[in-house]
Formats: C-alpha cells, structure tokens, sequence
C-alpha cells in the first residue's frame, strides 16, 4: 500500500470539506462540512502514524476526535442561539459585519 | 610802568606759563560742576561760576605780570623813534643763545605734548624758546612718523592780553549776571554756559596748534549758539540762535580749508609757529598762502561779524545782555581778529601788505565799518544800535590788520573790549529800568535824570567809542587811521587810501549814532510806562569799572611824540606794543617783507577828533531842535526822508539791511531748498516708492502664482488625491466586507492555497 | 461491511501482519472505502435534503472508521464510531430537528455563488496532490501489526498526559460553554 492514496483520499475529503464550508447555507450542513473537514485531517495523522511506525499519530487523531466533539456541541449552540434570534440558519443572512 | 622790582620777584616764577592750562580748566570744571550741582546750591551754581572765573583771572593777572616782568626785564637800548627792531633781533639772538625762557623778547612760550597721534612716538615738545630757528629746529627734530594730534599752550603777548580781557570781562559780566538774570527760569543753566564759554574761549586763545584753535573756534560758536538761545521758547530767540550758528558754519567752511592747506603747505604740521615761520621764511609759496589767507578771511568774516556774513549779529541781540556784553562785543566776536593776528605772517605775506594799495582784508574791513555804521542809524532797539556798532568797529579791527597796522588792530581789540562791555552793560542797566525793553523810541527818553551812574558810564563809553580824546578809543583809532599810510608824514606799510577814507568817513559816523543813542536814551523825555530807578551795585559796579578802564588804558600806547612832548619817562611810550607785538614780526625786517610802524601824527588826529566830534554835535543840534519842537517826539515826520523820494529809498535800504538777509533766506537758502525738494520728493514718489511697489506687486504677483499653480494646482491637488485615493479604494475594499462568514472562509482558504503553494513550490 | 469487519478482525485478532497473499485484500478494501466516502462525501455537499446530508454524513464517517481498521489503527475506528456516529451524528439530527431543517428537499441550501468554494477547493486540491506526490511519490507503508489499545493507552498515558488532561478541560469547558450559549433564559 503506498502511503500516497492515504494522503490523496484525505486531500480529497478535505477539499470536498471545503467546498461544503463554503458553498452550503444551511449552518448545519456548515458543520457537517467541517466534520468532513477533520475526519481527512485524521486520516492523515493515521497515516503518517502507520507510516512512521509511531503511535502518535493515532493519539492524535483520538484527540482530534474528542476536540471535533467538542466543537460541534458548541458550534450546535451557537446555531441554535441563531435560530431561536433570527428564525433562520441561513449563514448568508447573518451578514450584521457587512462593510 | 611798573615797578621792576615787583617785576623781578614775579619774573622769577615760571611755573604760570607751564601751568597756564589752568587757566581754561578752571571755567571749564566750573561749567561741569554746576551742571552736576548747580540747582542744588544756595545760589544756584552762580557761586562756582564767579568764584572759578575770578580765579582764572587771578592767574591772568599773575601770567600778565609776569609776561610784562620778562619783557621788562630784558628791556635794554630802547631807541627813540622807531622801536630798534633790528636791536632787538640782536638781542633775541644774543639771548637766545643762552637759552632760558623769555630770554628773547615778545618770542612764545609754547608746552606741547602729542594728544594723540597715529603711528608716532609721544613727542613731549617743549620749547623753551630761543629764536625762532631754533625752534624749527627743535621740532622738526622732535616730530616722529605718522600723524600726531597735538595738545597745549601757547603763551606769548597777545594770547596773554587776550587772557587778560576775556577773564576780566568775563568777571565783570558774571558779577553784573547774577543780578541781572536773577529768577530767570534757567538761571543754573545760563551761568554753567557762561563759563564754558570762557573756558572755550581761553582755551582758543592759548591754542598752539591750528587744530586747537579751530576745537577752539567751534566750542565758542556752540556756546553763543546756546547762549543767544537762552530764552528759547520764544520763537524769535531760537530763530536767531540757528541763524547765527548756521552763518558761522558758512565761514566755518573757509576756516577748516584755509587750516587745511596750511597743514599741507607747511610739511605736516599743525603748529602755529611753525606756520608762522615757514610763511615768513618763504618756505611756503606766496600764491599757496594768499589761498589760504583767503579762505580764512571766509572764517574771519562770519565770526568776526565782516560784511556780508555780518547779518548773524544784530539777530544775536535775542540773547540776554550781559550775554552780548561778553560774547558779541567783547570776546567771541573778535576771536577772527585774534586768528589774523595768530597767523599774521600767513595773512602779511598772502595778502602782500607790505607795500600794497588795497587788498582783501583791508577793503573788507574798510566796507565793514562804513555799511555797520549806517545801519546803526536807523535802529530802534538800543542794543541794535550797539550790535551794529560792534560791527563796525570790527571793521576797524580788520582794516587795521589789513594795512599792516598789526598792533593798532590789537591794540583797538584791547580797548573795544572794555568800552563796548560798558555800552552794553549800561544798555541792560536801561532796560532792567524800563521793563525789560530796549526800545529807545517807545520806552526810554530822559532818563539821565533818573540813572545817574548808568547814564555817566554810558557817556564815558560813547565818548571812548566816538574817538575823543584822551579816552581810550582815540589812541587805538587814531593809530589805525596812520597805519594806512596816507596821511602824509606816516610812513606805514603802503598806501592804503581807500581804507582810509572808509575810517575817517566811520570817525564820524560813529559819533553820530552813538549821540543819537545816547540823545534818544537820556535826554528828552521819559516816554515809557515804568517807574525807572538806579540799578543795584553789582550792575553798576561793573559799570563803572569798566568805565574806568576806558579812560585809562589808552595810555597804555602812548606814541612817543606825544610822551616826549609831555615831558614823561621815554619808557612809558608804546608800553602795549612792546608787551603784545610778537618776535615774530621783528623778523619781517629785510628784504621784500618790510614791515614798518607808522609815525603817529598829530594833525591827523587833531583831524579824526575833529570830524568826530563834528558829526556828534550836529546830530545833537538835531534833536535839541527836534526836542524844542515836542517833548515827546522821537524822530521828524517831515524830515529829508519824507521829502526826497532818494532818501526815502535810501532809509529803505538801511532799514531792510541792505536786503542781505532778504537774499540769503528768499534767493540762496529758497532758490536751492525748492529744487532740492522737489528733487527729493521726485526721487521719494519714483524711486524709493517705485522700487518699494514693486517689490510689493512683486510678491503679490509671486504670492498669486503660487497659491494659484503651487498651493491650489500641486499641494491641494496632492493632498486632495491622497484624500480621495483613499476614499477610492477605501470604497473599493469595502466590498471585501460583505459580512458573509463563507466570503471570509474562501478567502482564507484561498490565502492558504496560495501560500501552500508558495511554500511547496519557492521556499 | 460486517463480513468485512469480521474478517478484518480476525485477520487482526491473530496478531499476524498482512501477508502478501493478503496485501491486496487491504488494498481493495481500503480503494472500496475510499470510494464510497469520497461519493457519500460529494453528495454530502450537493444534495438538497438535510437529513440525506446527515446520513451521507454517516456514511462517510463510517468509511473513514475501515480506513483506520486498514491502516492498523483499531481502537481510532471504534473510537470513530463511537463518537461520531454515535454522538456527534445524534447531536447534528438533534439540531437539525431544532432548527426546523425542511423535511424533503430544500432548495436554499446552496450559494449562488458556489464556484467561488469550487474554485478554492479545486486550487487547494491541485496544491495538495502535487505537493504530496512530489513529496512521497512513491513511499511504501511498512507492514506492521495491528496497535492495540493497549498501546494506544500507554502512549497517552505517559507521554501525551498533559493534552490529554488539557483535553478533558476543553471538553468540560465545551460542555459548560454549550449550555450557557443555548440556555433559554
């Protein structure tokens, strides 16, 4: 097994990720984008970890996991609060910062 | 004349003419003192004033006496008739090789030290005098390179005669001011300038340098300036302080060119003696020192009152009387005929005297006495009368000098002084009587009854003045009539007829307005409004002194002729031409500067008195007469003016002053200060303003363009640009903020794209 | 997948590495996963539903659950598992049902402007992929056994205790920060 279909499979995922963050409105689907997001970023670090032989590299995915956990509890609440103020989760209507 | 015992103690004392400079110090630190301390004393500064100038002259005194000792004491084989000058030069000589001072008769006695000189050494000169070749000697040997001021004195027999007068007059007046200017307003003031002015005075007398005498000649101008001024506040007074300081300064022009010259031609040097004997050596060149002598006779005119420059004068009058007593009869005014006879070889030599018909200086005096003398006719004012008096009588001075009559001149300075001083110290006895008014027409008439001793002294005065004998003024005057050499049986320098006729024609005119005077003053009746009285003693002390002298000291140059007559000692005749004439002279003996003393004659003066007295005594039968017909008139009102249409004009004249003054205000000071003035307002409006326009237009214009191209066109336009450039892209970059979180995100996924990229691909 | 879990743990369960007989096994099984999540993943991104998004969602994080079992990393899958399908997919419906996400197909779920997201995710694709094969072109994964927990455990334990506990705070402060931020008050 090369380790670069690893690497690509994360750098897929985590471009489509991308492309979720950005081209999606509905703030949930937000955060589901960024669970794609962090899942390749796993990957990664497991793949490394296997590559090198290390440990760590598992370690910090479980870490990664429990932060991804984390973030989305508050990220949750976040577009909770938003939608019990505004009615809506559109992150395009949320644009109070405009210039 | 005096005992030569007495002499002989005092002859023994030569400190005087070493320390003779006291003799200005002392008016001079009195002037300082009252000035600092004047207004605080009891009264008010006159105390230092007196005190100082009688002491000066106590030491006058003591340097006359002892000057007369030293002449006296040499005095040997005086020869009758002429005055043995070649004996003398003989003697001078002889004694001048022994050396010691005053050994050669009449020689000067001059103290120098260098004041301050530019690349020399100090040069102490003193010489004791010898004759007068060694005193070249000395100094040509004594003076160092470069340019050195020189400082001292100068005592021979005119300086110390001129000591005598100024400091006796100057006594008297002093004493006669403190009554007088009593309770003036600048009483303090007034007596610090008196004795300045006899500080300035004697310190011109004893110059021993051109430039001394000239500080000398500047200091007096200043002081009569001040003096004539002293009531300045009326406008007239100040008028006729500036006028005569302004005429002055026109002669000041020939006095400052003249010395000039001198300087030059006698090869750098400054002093009188030296200048003396290279004009007399012919070391000097006869064509330089007539140049010079006429540039001087300019100084001579203006301040010794000469035709044309006479005009200052009479205006001077302005100034309080004991003021014109010193200063305008008998001191300042004759400091031009002090500087002929300082210099009188320049003057002898230049002029050529000997020998001569006419020249300059005679005509000029000559023109003087006669022009002075008719203008005294027709003035009101008393002190006019005087003033005009004052200048004819400087004719006579002048003349006297210009036909070679050297001491008859001086002699005529020496007894002016004293009979004028006594006019014009009686005219202001008048006037303290009469209000403070000198108007004889208006104010005064018979007031012989009221003023004895004013009116005494005051005809005594007249009488010295008008040339009767034996007062004072018929010996000089008589002297000047022979000097000219006419009369025959005279002798004299040369044949100086019209000069003559110009005295003999002013003997009379002088008696005659002098009895107009005295007549319009004394006799008649009071025409005034006061109360008159006899003045106090301390004026008319001085009165009678003054009085006194001019009785007497006309026999201090007895001619010989008239002592042997009288059967008196051979030594009393010309007593003051021995004492005053300086060695100098004697050595005009020789070739081509023969100078002679004219043989007084008996029938001319039997002639002069004679038409004095003639002209006196119709002019008294003329008011007697005018008397007869009212009281109280003054003048005719049908007399010759009033007929002839000649006379009338001719009074004109007289009264207009020959229009003199008219053409020096209206035709020369207005013909040149209206053209100058326009000149310079021409130049004011076109240049200066021309040039101060445009340098403002300049800077308009500068300051329009660059607000208009550099301050609106670049400055603003930057400032503006930086402005709206940042407006415009501020506006530009707004649009990045659009408040969409998923605009940030792109861009900070793209920003991280790139700078990936960047990593990977150039680090 | 069971079978296929099945036979991946008992490969596992012997301790034995992969032999070359068994190497293309991980090979296709790995090729399978990374297709299925990379598909699930695009329709994740694409689809108009919100509840299908969720389940695409499910699907690809199970996918990268065998993905960690092929690459020897057994308790990262079953932690994987655990935690997100079974928390943080529960907790994605639960806010998808609190915010009232449109049952069916919703046509609002997308930017207009979606090419610029394309365009940043192609340009960071083509970074990534040339970056990592210029990078590890041709690098070979040793075979190695399987970690077991117990590894995993010791490592945390000794070495990385302090991120560990760092973490635990982070949770906590997550927790609390979640219920303040939602409270209704």
């Amino acid at each position: 097994m090369f380790l670069n279909q690893f690497l690509f499979l994360a750098a897929a995922l985590f471009c489509i990720g991308i492309y979720g963050v950005l081209a999606r409105r509905n703030g949930v689907l937000v955060l589901m984008s960024i669970e794609l997001i962090l899942n390749s970023v796993n990957i990664n670090l497991v793949a490394f970890g296997a590559y090198h032989g290390h440990i760590a590299g598992q370690v910090f995915a479980l870490f990664v996991i429990a932060v991804a956990a984390a973030e989305v509890g508050v990220g949750l609440a976040i577009v909770l609060l938003i939608y019990r103020n505004r009615r809506s989760i559109d992150v395009a209507e949320a644009n109070l910062l405009k210039g | 004349m005096f005992a030569t015992e007495e002499v002989a103690e005092l002859a023994s004392n030569p400190w005087i003419y070493d320390n003779i400079w006291l003799i200005p110090a002392l008016p001079a630190a009195s002037f300082v003192l009252i000035l600092f301390f004047g207004k605080r004393l009891p009264y008010k500064g006159a105390e230092i004033g007196v005190t100082a100038v009688l002491a000066g002259f106590v030491l006058a005194l003591i340097a006359t006496f002892t000057w007369i000792g030293d002449i006296e004491g040499v005095e040997e084989g005086e020869g009758e008739g002429e005055h043995a000058l070649a004996a003398d030069i003989q003697l001078a000589a002889e004694e001048g090789a022994e050396g010691g001072h005053g050994a050669a008769r009449g020689a000067p006695i001059v103290n120098e030290t260098e004041w301050f000189g530019i690349g020399t050494d100090a040069n102490q000169v003193t010489l004791g005098t010898a004759g007068a070749e060694e005193a070249v000697a000395e100094e040509s040997a004594g003076r160092g390179e470069g340019f050195s001021i020189p400082i001292g004195t100068l005592v021979d027999g005119q300086s110390v005669m001129l000591l005598f007068v100024v400091t006796f007059i100057s006594s008297l007046v002093h004493i006669y001011s403190t009554d007088y200017v009593d309770g003036d307003r600048r009483y303090t003031h007034y007596f610090a300038f008196l004795s300045l002015f006899t500080a300035s005075m004697l310190f011109m007398v004893l110059a021993s340098s051109t430039l001394q005498l000239i500080v000398g000649w500047e200091l007096v101008g200043v002081c009569s300036f001040v003096l004539i001024g002293h009531w300045w506040e009326e406008k007239p007074n100040s008028d006729a302080a500036v006028k005569a300081f302004l005429t002055n300064r026109v002669g000041d022009i020939g006095l400052l060119v003249g010395m000039s010259i001198l300087y030059f031609a006698a090869d750098r040097s400054f002093s009188i003696p030296r200048i003396n004997e290279m004009a007399v050596s012919g070391a000097i060149g006869k064509s330089t020192l007539t140049i010079a002598a006429v540039c001087l006779m300019a100084a001579v005119m203006s301040k010794s009152g000469q035709f044309i420059l006479h005009t200052w004068l009479p205006d001077a009058m302005a100034g309080p009387t004991p003021v014109s007593a010193l200063i305008h009869a008998a001191t300042m005014v004759v400091a031009g005929v002090y500087l002929i006879g300082r210099l009188y070889p320049v003057f002898y030599v230049g002029f050529g005297i000997s020998g001569g018909t006419l020249n300059l200086m005679a005509f000029l005096g000559g023109l003087t006495t006669v022009g002075g003398g008719l203008l005294a006719f027709v003035q009101r004012d008393i002190k006019k009368v005087l003033a005009y008096s004052t200048v004819s009588q400087l004719g006579y001075m002048v003349l006297a000098l210009g036909v070679g009559a050297y001491t008859a001149g001086m002699f005529h300075l020496f007894t002016h002084a004293f009979f004028k001083a006594c006019l014009f110290l009686g005219a202001g006895s008048v006037s303290h009587a009469c209000h403070h008014s000198f108007d004889m027409k208006a104010d005064m008439g018979g007031l012989r009854k009221y003023m004895p001793k004013t009116f005494w002294t005051f005809i005594i005065g007249t009488a010295a003045l008008a040339g009767i004998p034996p007062l004072a003024g018929f010996w000089s005057k008589d002297e000047i009539l022979v000097g000219a050499g006419v009369f025959p049986g005279t002798g004299g320098n040369g044949t100086f007829t019209i000069p003559f006729i110009f005295g003999m024609i002013t003997a009379g005119l002088t008696a005659a307005y002098m009895t107009r005077a005295v007549w319009l003053t004394f006799f008649g009746e009071y025409r005034g409004h006061a109360h008159p009285h006899e003045s106090g003693p301390r004026i008319t002390t001085p009165l009678i002194i003054l009085a006194f002298m001019a009785v007497v000291v006309g026999f201090l140059n007895m001619p010989t002729g008239f002592v042997d007559t009288l059967g008196l000692p051979s030594g009393w005749a010309h007593r003051f031409e021995e004492w005053v004439e300086p060695s100098g002279i004697a050595s005009f003996v020789g070739a081509d500067n023969g100078f002679t003393h004219a043989e007084p004659s008996l029938l001319l003066a039997i002639l002069a008195s004679a038409v004095a007295l003639l002209s006196g005594f119709i002019v008294w039968r003329y008011y007697q007469a005018l008397y007869a017909k009212d009281p109280k008139a003054t003048e005719y009102t049908d007399g010759i003016a009033s007929n002839n249409a000649l006379a009338a004009a001719g009074h004109r004249v007289l009264e207009e002053k020959y229009y003199l003054d008219h053409l020096y205000t209206d035709v020369v000071a207005g013909g040149t200060k209206g053209p100058v003035a326009r000149l310079a307002y021409w130049l004011n409006q076109n240049v200066l303003d021309g040039i101060v326009d445009g340098a403002a237009k300049l800077s308009v214009a500068v300051g329009r363009f660059a607000y208009r191209f550099i301050d609106q066109g670049v400055v603003d336009r930057a400032v503006d640009s930086s402005g709206l450039s940042a407006l415009a892209s501020g506006g530009f970059l707004r649009r990045i903020q659009t408040g969409q979180v998923r605009e940030y995100a792109a861009l900070m996924f793209g920003a991280a794209a790139v700078l990936a990229a960047v990593f990977i691909f150039a680090v | 997948m069971n079978a296929l879990a099945s036979i991946a743990g008992g490969v596992m369960a012997q301790g034995q590495p992969l032999t070359e007989g068994g190497e293309w096994i991980a090979n296709v099984f790995f090729y399978v996963m990374a297709a299925v999540a990379i598909a699930a993943a695009l329709k994740l991104v694409t689809t108009a539903n919100v509840v299908h998004a969720a389940l695409y969602l499910l699907v690809v994080l199970s996918a990268v659950a065998g993905t960690y079992i092929v690459l020897g990393a057994e308790f990262a899958a079953v932690t994987q598992i655990l935690v997100y399908l079974g928390a943080i997919m529960v907790l994605l419906l639960f806010g998808v049902m609190l915010t009232r996400a449109k049952l069916g197909a919703d046509e609002d779920l997308d930017h207009p402007q979606r090419w610029i997201g394309a365009l940043v995710a192609i340009a960071m694709a083509a970074v990534m992929g040339y970056s990592t094969w210029e990078a590890f072109g041709d690098e070979k994964l040793v075979d190695h056994a399987p970690q077991n927990t117990q590894q995993v455990a010791d490592e945390i334990f000794s070495t990385y205790i302090v991120p560990f506990e760092a973490l635990s705070v982070l949770l906590l402060a997550a927790l609390i920060g979640a219920v303040v931020v939602a409270r209704r008050d």
